[in-house]
């Protein structure tokens, strides 16, 4: 029998839809960037380019974490900078969470990017230089509405897959009930400590949400081909 | 008006793809209203287009448009399609599917993050009620006919009062008995506009009925020339 709702399971509730939410937004901001720069290019080098963005999504997430630690640690080459300038500690903190939610969420957005930008008929932005559009307007007004349902099927899979990070997030953010602990961390601490019913309530909610998302990006692509 | 303007234009460049080295070297003057590119497909015809509208990188030569240098390779001088000013009708029209009719034609006279000026407004509706396109204003480019799509493509290129049109394959995207029709009907929409026109067809039947001069162009070359008086 799952649990009724209670603080223990509202808490990591709200911090997963608060890390992931800010996530996909990072996410989305620098994969529909890159997506679209990559997608205008054709340059030597490029495949191994495009390899390295899609890393995350293959690499153990304790790699992702692990390197994340290195890199943003006390000792790392960016942790001293981010706090001197920005004041953020990234390890053991809920904006570490993001950040470990964003680097594995960024694959997806990326590659969603990219195809719904190589999608777009080149013609269109051809037809809109010669009627006085720059580059900025042509991606405004033309590329990223045409590309908005790829892009939206590629954020709403971000969103599921940030809601579901585990490993990296714990690597990096660790488990700190009511300020790092999101839920599928909590959902680990509570089978460990033999919590069934709150294990199992946590269970359920992600598995809605999850399905929830899935059924909101195959819409978004069933539209497209439409 | 458009009888006096004069086009004066010589391109040349290399295309290079995988499979085919290509090399386009094009040079015609016109004083005619209307003058037609014609030449089998694959003869280079819309390369040229694309050269003069400033949509191809690395293109050599001149374009010069009633005395105004819109590229002038000798002199560094290349100016970016958007600050071109020339009309391009593509060939399957390449209306953009998000935007209804009427957000097509204002395309070219908006601006990003400004609102439409009045006048740009008025033109916009003078250029639906010339081209016969009041009644399908708010209608998506997709539910449109081959005629109407024509038309939309025309008045879209025509709204930010482009110096020079072109035209790629005007007609080729109709079927052929729709392309009969809609032959004369495009030549009285273009004696109505007129604008300097370049077209490119490999139909000799559309030349005839849509220009006054005629240039053919076989392998990236020019290999003749002639200037008929138009069909009454």
């Amino acid at each position: 029998m799952p649990g009724p709702l209670t603080p223990a399971m509202l808490q990591p509730l709200l911090l997963t839809l608060q890390v992931a939410l800010l996530a996909t937004l990072i996410a989305g901001v620098f994969g529909i960037g890159m997506g679209h720069w990559m997608a205008r290019r054709r340059f030597a080098g490029q495949d191994v380019l495009d390899a390295v963005l899609v890393l995350p999504m293959v690499l153990p997430p304790t790699v992702l974490g692990y390197y994340l630690i290195v890199l943003v640690g006390r000792n790392g080459p960016l942790g001293p900078w981010l706090e001197a300038v920005f004041g953020i500690r990234l390890l053991f903190t809920w904006q570490g969470a993001v950040l470990a939610s964003t680097v594995v969420g960024f694959p997806l957005v990326y590659k969603a990017a990219r195809a719904a930008f190589e999608d777009v008929d080149p013609r269109f932005a051809q037809a809109a230089r010669t009627l006085g559009s720059s580059e900025r307007e042509v991606f405004w007004r033309l590329s990223l509405p045409l590309a908005r349902r790829g892009i939206g099927a590629g954020l709403a899979l971000t969103f599921a897959r940030c809601m579901g990070e585990f490993g990296a997030t714990l690597m990096v953010a660790g488990n700190l009930p009511g300020r790092t602990q999101t839920l599928s961390v909590a959902i680990y601490s509570a089978v460990q400590a033999g919590d069934d019913p709150l294990a199992l309530t946590l269970t359920l909610i992600v598995s809605a949400l999850c399905i929830l998302l899935l059924v909101m990006a195959n819409r978004l692509l069933r539209h497209r081909q439409g | 008006m458009s009888a006096m303007s004069t086009i004066d234009i010589q391109v040349a460049l290399a295309l290079n793809s995988p499979d085919r080295r290509f090399e386009v070297d094009v040079a015609l003057r016109s004083s005619s209203a209307r003058t037609a590119l014609l030449g089998p497909s694959g003869a280079g015809k819309s390369t040229v287009l694309q050269a003069i509208a400033g949509l191809l990188p690395g293109v050599h030569g001149h374009v010069r448009v009633d005395g105004t240098t819109l590229l002038d390779s000798a002199r560094g001088i290349d100016l970016p399609a958007r600050e071109r000013r020339v009309g391009l009708v593509f060939q399957d029209y390449a209306l953009f599917p998000h935007l209804s009719v009427e957000q097509n034609l204002q395309y070219g006279l908006r601006r990003l993050g400004r609102p439409l000026p009045a006048q740009a407004q008025e033109r916009v509706d003078a250029l639906l009620a010339q081209f016969g396109l009041d009644g399908v204003r708010k209608a998506l480019p997709r539910h449109l006919s081959g005629g109407q799509r024509q038309r939309v493509a025309l008045a879209r290129a025509l709204a930010p009062q482009p110096r020079l049109l072109l035209l790629d394959e005007p007609l080729s995207a109709l079927d052929p008995e729709l392309r009969t029709r809609l032959r004369d009907e495009l030549a009285q929409m273009l004696d109505r506009v007129q604008m300097p026109t370049l077209l490119v067809s490999h139909d000799l039947a559309d030349v005839r009925a849509l220009a006054q001069s005629v240039i053919r162009i076989e392998h990236g070359r020019v290999v003749g020339s002639a200037t008929a008086p138009a069909p009454a």
